[in-house]
């Protein structure tokens, strides 16, 4: 899932201090499992936010809403009747989200409530770590289920490199060295021989290196 | 044990801290409370196991809330006492309703009735 971490409170009372009347737009989706978007984030943010402008004696309607998914036009569509009341809104919803809010509603001022970071798995609550970079040719299958372009620092798809130092990378004693995971794996998998196959060069037009994406599925288009 | 304690506090009852959200922390400031003390279980002991560590973490983050939005994070704080520390919960209520008498009232509320009070005026005026 996506993970995304709160942004500074102070940068957020920053960006919608001019303004009257503001929207706490969340999303139920992926950030509402690391507890930076979803409602309870809104009730929080906008509690923080009212009681700032009480304090300063400003009279700011701050209001809350959380969509189920911000990158949705049908979810997002759900605020068609009441944008028009607010001077800007605050998406706690990740990039994604923050950016479909403002397209759709073009003519506000949507300022992202989230710093999006990476797609990850929950290790524990409170601790997300990066499993995915959306390189577009998944070589899962090739390494052992684990993703060299993710967790490779250097994302090496032949590893691994000097730097590796009884299991860790040389950048960080903290991350572990992907190439000795996927050896490891490989080993309790009885599939050691796969390091006698050298990965041959990566086409990485299908990653950020070919521009913006676009998936066309037409088997499922109308 | 009759003990007495000043009568500046209202105690809400929760089955476990675990329940006290940041939410409510932060709502019973926008009530105009001038102050908040969430009152749990000695930690290692609670019935839920991880309830009143969960409160920890929460009094924690509306302390850095309140600190950045002009209340000061003194104004929330949190105890851990047993059912058999009853004396201590009224030293507690004493020592914090003594802490904000010296803060004053919160900024909250002299600022929410100044700006109903230059509301007002502003209605006549427009």
């Amino acid at each position: 899932m996506i993970k995304a971490k709160p942004k500074p409170l102070e940068e957020i009372i920053d960006n919608v201090k001019d303004f009257n009347k503001l929207l706490i737009a969340g999303c139920d989706g992926c950030v509402t499992v690391c507890e930076a978007g979803g409602l309870k984030e809104v009730k929080i943010l906008a509690a923080a936010l009212r009681l700032y402008f009480t304090q300063a004696g400003k009279q700011v309607q701050v209001d809350e809403a959380s969509l189920t998914r911000q990158c949705e036009k049908e979810y997002l569509a759900q605020l068609s009747d009441r944008m028009d009341g607010y001077d800007a809104a605050v998406s706690l919803a990740c990039g994604v989200g923050a950016q479909y809010l403002a397209e759709m509603y073009n003519h506000k001022i949507v300022f992202p409530g989230v710093d999006t970071c990476f797609m990850g798995v929950n290790e524990e609550r409170g601790l997300y770590s990066e499993r995915c970079q959306a390189c577009g040719r998944c070589i899962l299958a090739e390494t052992g289920g684990i993703c060299p372009i993710a967790r490779c620092s250097k994302r090496m798809l032949n590893g691994p490199c000097g730097g590796s130092d009884k299991g860790k990378c040389e950048i960080n004693p903290d991350i572990p060295c992907a190439w000795e995971l996927i050896y490891e794996r490989l080993k309790t998998l009885g599939q050691l021989d796969r390091f006698e196959r050298p990965v041959e060069p990566k086409d990485w037009s299908t990653s950020r290196d070919g521009g913006p994406r676009k998936i066309v599925r037409e088997d499922l288009r109308i | 044990m009759r003990l007495q304690y000043p009568p500046t506090v209202r105690i809400i009852e929760v089955p476990c801290t675990g329940k006290v959200d940041i939410i409510h922390l932060l709502q019973a400031f926008e009530y105009g409370a001038d102050g908040v003390i969430v009152v749990g279980c000695m930690e290692g002991d609670c019935h839920y196991q991880k309830g009143n560590l969960y409160a920890k973490t929460r009094v924690k983050r509306a302390k850095e809330i309140l600190d950045k939005v002009g209340l000061g994070g003194e104004r929330v704080a949190m105890f851990n006492l047993s059912s058999g520390m009853g004396g201590r919960f009224a030293e507690i209520i004493k020592e914090m309703t003594n802490k904000i008498l010296e803060l004053g009232p919160s900024p909250v509320r002299g600022a929410a009735a100044k700006a109903k009070a230059t509301g007002a005026a502003g209605e006549v005026t427009a």
